[in-house]
């Protein structure tokens, strides 16, 4: 699956590990996100998965939407489970109490809840470990599963349940994105990369090559959650689309602690157009909006600065 | 045949562990459960114990990483105390719900605050209903035995719980006694590698952890109380089991000279050894009609085994080492009170709290506590508890 970006749609692996019939909304870009890596994945994976919508809509016993082996334990964990589960699979191998003949590789899948709040200290654990795994948070900027509450990766101005844009402060969330990207790298781990379903086959890519690279590897997966972010859900597509276009969210990757962008555009769009579908930023004043296309421009240029300073150290 | 060294008690239940071939150890450090782990990650560093050895960065990791190597299929081992224990609460309760015969050696210490590294029972009680077998040892034979037959038990598929084994920290962990270890291929032959029922791979994949929605929950949890229940059976079997090979006997509720006892004394943990030697003075000294009762099983409680040594016993003075706060009796106390509530003559029980944060408990703390609870029985004195040796 090498340089996916250069085939076509119909060229992606037809086999799938998550069965269709499972209890996510009209539109979610999570579950979009999580089909891509099935696909990728094949069937020699094993998956431990946090608390959240994920785990809720695909595992209501009696039913389970999981075709590979899948475990739950507790919310904060899914990284410390995953660590346990590819030390317990190493040490029965090296003992001949477990198959050997491929390479099984285990995923610990968590929403930006439970990666960038509760779940960071386990996180940070499992990477500093150095175990042989691809943890991916499913960033969907709040907490959709319990309805909409504001975590530490909602965006500046957004609007939550938790971080209500009212008379007396009609900002919504006063904070910055956390960038549990720049965590996850300063753990000195071989592979960092973020990823959105609204360009599968660089997703896809990147799963491939976390999965394939030894130690520890991290995907940052924007997922574009219509019900929280209150637009239509056949906007969930394009507005990761836009993300990406408007440089609120680029994709890159951190290799060995190189950066390296892997989509660019030329004219980027401006914020407004990415601010503007979602009801969640619609109480923003022009003001905001303008200092919301600050940030953006001037931590998109602090990752420029990143990837150029690694073309120059590659060079 | 087996060997008896003088060691200390934490570095005995390592090599018991090391003896079970333990496939995996996840740990965070915590006075006084050190010393186990430390031994345990030597055993690993010079290659005499084959397992993954698993430094993680908190208790709750420590216990959700074992959920993900026992559910892996490994044999799976880690030690805490107190805070930590606390810390693990959450994970505790979805290790039996999944059936995940996790080890885990509590060297008990009591829960803060005030912080106080010292022991007492107020960490496991505060873990009592989270679904795990819990026994407790009073000296370092038993703590090394108990270990080995706990991955017996755990892993029996009529089982498949976790099961923790409480040492009292400080007066068992950091003690040198003397112990009989056994040989590895005696070992091997009690206990084979673990074969899980299930596990995760993708050759026959599961899903594990999933929802529990109210059509099932209440389902789930019976089936998991009747799991427990059960497992005293097979916990009887292995202790008959060991005994048969080794020659050394447990039961799940031990006596001590209670033979025409009309008072007994009832512990958890070493604090049975000290009341030996008043049992001893009371029935040698002053002829009293005075023995004892300790529980090995905590959960499940044994409560046939229980009521089975109460006949002709008018007092029973329940040592407890924990305070459950506004509650009815010492945690122990209770739950006896509760076994006997509905037999025909059942005794007094009278309720102490003794040994708490390290505090000793002395040969005349327990001849004390007998003359006290004869008297309270004589009165038929309603009350919670008694404190021994607390200044007011």
């Amino acid at each position: 699956m090498e340089n996916l970006n250069v085939y076509a749609a119909k060229l992606a692996p037809q086999q799938e590990s998550l069965a269709p019939g499972h209890r996510a909304c009209q539109g979610c870009a999570e579950l979009l996100a999580v089909r891509l890596v099935a696909k990728t994945l094949g069937r020699d994976y094993i998956i431990a998965n946090a608390t959240g919508c994920l785990e809720i809509v695909t595992s209501s016993f009696p039913h389970s939407a999981w075709q590979v082996p899948w475990i739950h334990v507790a919310f904060e964990n899914a990284a410390a489970v995953a660590s346990g589960v590819e030390a317990g699979i190493k040490v029965l191998q090296r003992k001949g109490r477990y198959p050997v003949d491929r390479k099984i590789t285990i995923i610990a899948q968590a929403g930006d809840g439970g990666t960038v709040d509760i779940g960071l200290q386990a996180l940070s654990g499992a990477l500093e470990r150095g175990h042989d795994m691809v943890y991916i948070c499913y960033d969907n900027e709040a907490y959709m599963n319990t309805g909409v509450q504001r975590s530490s990766s909602t965006p500046y101005g957004a609007t939550t349940t938790t971080s209500p844009a009212g008379k007396a402060d009609p900002l919504g969330q006063h904070t910055m994105k956390k960038n549990i990207v720049e965590i996850a790298a300063a753990h000195n781990i071989p592979y960092v990369a973020t990823a959105s379903p609204s360009y599968p086959f660089d997703l896809m890519q990147k799963v491939r090559k976390a999965a394939d690279t030894p130690g520890p590897a991290y995907i940052h997966c924007f997922v574009p959650c219509p019900t929280g972010w209150r637009m239509a859900p056949n906007l969930a597509v394009s507005i990761g689309r836009i993300a990406v276009e408007s440089k609120v969210f680029p994709l890159y990757e951190i290799e060995n602690g190189e950066y390296k962008m892997t989509v660019t555009h030329k004219n980027h769009r401006p914020v407004i157009d990415y601010l503007k579908p979602q009801g969640r930023f619609r109480h923003l004043s022009e003001a905001n909006i303008a200092e919301i296309q600050q940030q953006v421009d001037k931590s998109y240029d602090r990752l420029l600065k990143k990837v150029k300073m690694s073309q120059i150290e590659l060079d | 045949m087996a060997k008896r060294i003088g060691i200390e008690v934490s570095l005995a239940i390592s090599e018991a562990v090391r003896l079970a071939n333990v496939d995996a150890i996840a740990a965070y450090p915590i006075t006084p459960q050190t010393h186990i782990v430390e031994h345990l990650s030597e055993l690993v560093a010079s290659g005499e114990l084959d397992a993954a050895f698993i430094p993680v960065e908190s208790e709750h990791s420590a216990m959700s990483v074992c959920a993900g190597t026992s559910a892996a299929g490994a044999r799976t081992y880690t030690a805490t105390s107190s805070q930590g224990l606390a810390l693990m609460n959450e994970i505790l309760y979805i290790i039996p719900a999944l059936r995940l015969p996790v080890v885990m050696t509590i060297a008990n210490r009591a829960v803060s605050g005030p912080i106080s590294i010292w022991n007492d029972h107020s960490d496991i009680m505060g873990v009592r209903d989270t679904g795990w077998i819990a026994l407790f040892a009073e000296n370092g034979q038993e703590a090394f035995d108990l270990s080995l037959m706990a991955f017996k038990i755990a892993e029996d598929h009529r089982v498949l719980l976790p099961i923790s084994v409480n040492i009292d920290g400080f007066t068992l962990s950091h003690v040198i006694e003397p112990h009989e270890f056994l040989d590895q291929d005696e070992v091997d032959k009690f206990l084979p590698p673990y074969t899980p029922a299930v596990q995760l791979n993708p050759d026959a994949p599961v899903s594990m952890g999933t929802v529990g929605i109210p059509e099932i929950f209440s389902e789930a949890k019976k089936c998991q109380d009747e799991v427990l229940k059960g497992s005293e059976a097979v916990i009887k079997e292995v202790f008959a089991d060991f005994g048969e090979r080794f020659g050394r006997h447990y039961k799940v509720v031990e006596t001590y000279r209670s033979e025409g006892a009309e008072t007994l004394l009832l512990t958890m943990g070493s604090v049975g050894e000290t009341a030996m030697e008043a049992i001893d003075r009371l029935r040698d000294e002053e002829n009293r009609p005075v023995g004892l009762i300790r529980l090995r099983l905590w959960r499940p409680f044994p409560v046939e085994a229980l009521r089975a040594e109460m006949s002709g016993v008018k007092t029973l003075a329940v040592i407890d080492r924990a305070v459950s706060f506004g509650g009815t009796a010492g945690p122990v106390a209770g739950e006896i009170r509760s076994a006997l509530y509905s037999t025909d003559q059942a005794p007094y029980v009278a309720s102490f709290i003794a040994g708490l944060g390290g505090r000793d408990i002395t040969i005349s703390d327990f001849m004390a506590v007998v003359d006290q609870a004869e008297k309270m029985a004589a009165a038929n004195e309603i009350h919670q508890y008694k404190m021994i040796g607390v200044r007011e």
